[in-house]
């Protein structure tokens, strides 16, 4: 184990990956000689500069979906390219390539053409951002088909994650949280060590209310939970889904079902929110273990303000799911 | 250009055939003869209801596809847009499979998951045929990029219309190639337009090879696609340059479409943008045509076999069909097969 940030995480995953197979690259806007408009790619350049005429870390102009398209193609050639997005808030540039065309080549060719491609970078909300950058649109591409969808909370899953997305066969959305770079963890130095798709963390045990969240908003429920337990003597089990696509309905099932009560929590908006599936999917599988209607923690209907009120009033905080517990357990 | 060199006993020129020899001759003959008899009955099974979706007819541009695909090197690659039937028949892939996939049978090429646009040949290098219009380019240029990377000296031909040329992807992606210098082979099939647009009214500039070399730094020509012949010289000088330098090249093969864009641009519809005299005059430059003339007046064939060949072609068709249609629809368990490769 070594202490580390969440953004050394993803480059020693990155890292370790590139020297354990050749055909693994990076490429993204500002990824090379800048070293990463978040420092996520630091180093790597120079790391890997006298290999594949240079290409293994690549900067590229600002085009998405050029960018999209170019990974997915040399995927379909027989590379496993990881793609850096600035923010996911660019991506959207990119959906036509992301949506139309590598979440689906391996049903239309009938299984013939395998698209083995992490598009990663941060997404979420904060830092006065605004409208155009500051989002979470998961719901998007957990929507689709063909995509799987990893959203690491904590130092050690962003490592472990990230390494299993690129030894995945199928595209991958590895959307970071710009708020996590930052945060320090404890995280295995083991080259073997990966966290599998599909098997959500329990990140707190407990019997009264189950919370259930990922990202960055895991932390949110933390400290929630702690503040319940020591101000109202709440218990509550907090569940980090790590993954939307696969999702590990199971682990949160079996929460509900000790907790009789569900909160569900996320940055994005509320409104066809990936929460409000989650919830739908927690009524058909535990209804008659529910003692209370499930409650929706999530974004107001509104772009992203700038000014610092506004904008904390738009992004769901400890007090929202305060309350949502609560209501929960009226 | 439309006719061959002919000497004034006019008897053609061994320039004009190319110095090709009678085997490699006739084998471009049988593939565009392939291409319209296979697509010629396709209306009739699509009225039929065995066909269904869109489907894009290639008549009238064979001579783009004979023209460059047989130059094609095992390790070589090729992607395309959602007017594919001619790219993989050139290929040599099965006529019965293509058949079968127009059918939506589970025997066809991509077991009845892709349909007349989304053909693929994985074994002969062909990445598939997809609907977005632009949305191929980087792909390819994607694939290019492997093939570099890789350190091979193999090539990815990326084949589209004039259409594909307005799309914004299209800009990111030749900046990307003549940036990275990889060695993609854009085929531009100008067959003058984007469904029912003509060239003038989408393209501010309507030279596309000046807009491309001058853009992207990418080098560049223009050929007649309506001359198998002419096709090939210029893919096969291109291709020995590509595969010397690693480089992006930019081929425009000006050619013609016969039929409306898709099934439901019926004639009716076409009187709206073009008129029959202009299909007519196009089709006296048509590519089959020409090249049996010009076959027969070099005496490197007679009409009897040229009619035989016609025939065989005729009669692999009407095999696919008959395939196609005594083939099993997908399992049911097959909706779900393929979505992920673990999952």
């Amino acid at each position: 184990m070594a202490t580390m940030r969440y953004a050394e995480a993803l480059r020693l995953a990155m890292t370790e990956e590139m020297e354990r197979d050749p055909n693994v690259f990076l490429c993204g806007e500002e990824v090379a000689q800048y070293q990463g408009t978040f420092r996520v790619t630091e180093g790597m350049a120079d790391r890997f500069k006298d290999e594949n005429h240079g290409l293994r870390v690549l900067d590229t102009p600002i085009s998405e979906a050029g960018i999209a398209g170019l990974v997915t193609g040399a995927a379909m050639a027989g590379l496993r390219p990881i793609a850096e997005f600035m923010t996911w808030s660019f991506a959207i540039l990119a959906l036509d390539q992301i949506v139309n065309h590598a979440a689906k080549i391996l049903y239309m060719t009938n299984g013939q053409i395998k698209v083995p491609v992490v598009f990663r970078g941060p997404a979420g909300t904060g830092n006065q951002l605004s409208a155009q950058h500051s989002q979470s649109l998961e719901a998007w591409y957990a929507h689709v088909p063909g995509l799987k969808v990893v959203l690491p909370s904590t130092p050690a899953d962003a490592k472990g994650l990230l390494k299993t997305a690129i030894r995945d066969d199928n595209p991958v959305i590895f959307m970071e949280h710009a708020g996590l770079y930052s945060q320090r963890g404890e995280v295995p130095e083991d080259p073997n060590f990966t966290v599998p798709f599909g098997v959500a963390a329990v990140r707190r045990e407990g019997k009264d209310v189950s919370l259930i969240s990922y990202s960055h908003a895991v932390g949110v429920c933390l400290s929630a939970a702690e503040k319940l337990w020591q101000e109202a003597g709440l218990s509550c089990e907090v569940i980090d889904l790590r993954t939307l696509l696969p999702l590990d309905m199971d682990t949160v099932l079996r929460s509900v079902q000790k907790t009789h009560r569900a909160v569900v929590v996320q940055e994005e908006w509320k409104n066809v929110g990936f929460v409000s599936e989650l919830a739908s999917r927690i009524y058909e599988g535990a209804f008659d273990d529910l003692d209370a209607p499930i409650e929706r923690v999530g974004g107001p209907f509104v772009p992203m303000p700038y000014s610092k009120p506004l904008e904390r009033a738009a992004i769901p905080g400890e007090e929202d799911v305060i309350s949502a517990v609560k209501r929960a357990v009226a | 250009m439309a006719k061959a060199a002919t000497t004034e006993h006019n008897v053609p020129s061994r320039e004009a055939l190319q110095g090709l020899d009678r085997a490699t001759l006739l084998r471009l003959m049988h593939i565009m003869l392939l291409i319209r008899r296979f697509e010629e009955p396709c209306d009739k099974y699509y009225r039929a209801g065995k066909m269904g979706g869109y489907i894009h007819y290639y008549i009238g541009q064979e001579a783009v596809a004979t023209g460059i695909i047989p130059l094609f090197q095992p390790g070589d690659l090729m992607i395309t847009h959602y007017r594919d039937h001619g790219y993989a028949l050139a290929l040599g892939t099965d006529p019965k499979r293509v058949m079968a996939e127009l059918f939506g049978r589970a025997t066809g090429v991509a077991g009845g998951k892709g349909g007349s646009m989304h053909l693929v040949d994985v074994e002969r290098g062909f990445l598939g045929g997809y609907g977005i219009v632009g949305g191929t380019i980087p792909l390819g240029v994607g694939a290019a990029f492997a093939l570099k990377y890789q350190g091979k000296k193999n090539i990815c031909a990326s084949i589209f219309g004039d259409g594909s040329m307005q799309q914004g992807v299209v800009h990111e992606s030749m900046n990307m190639a003549g940036l990275y210098k990889v060695p993609c082979l854009f085929v531009l099939e100008n067959n003058g337009y984007a469904m029912g647009t003509a060239v003038a009214r989408h393209s501010a500039q309507t030279d596309f090879v000046k807009r491309v070399t001058a853009g992207y730094n990418i080098k560049g020509e223009s050929v007649d696609g309506m001359d198998v012949l002419a096709v090939r010289a210029a893919t096969n000088r291109i291709l020995a340059q590509m595969r010397e330098t690693g480089e992006p090249y930019f081929l425009e093969a000006r050619t013609y479409r016969y039929a409306g864009h898709g099934y439901a641009d019926n004639a009716q519809q076409q009187k709206f943008y073009r008129t029959e005299a202009e299909i007519d005059k196009w089709r006296k430059r048509d590519p089959i045509e020409h090249f049996r003339e010009q076959l027969l007046a070099a005496g490197v064939t007679t009409e009897a076999e040229l009619n035989a060949m016609d025939e065989e072609c005729k009669a692999i068709v009407a095999d696919a069909i008959e395939f196609a249609d005594t083939s099993p629809f997908p399992s049911p368990d097959s909706l779900y097969e393929h979505v992920y490769t673990d999952m």
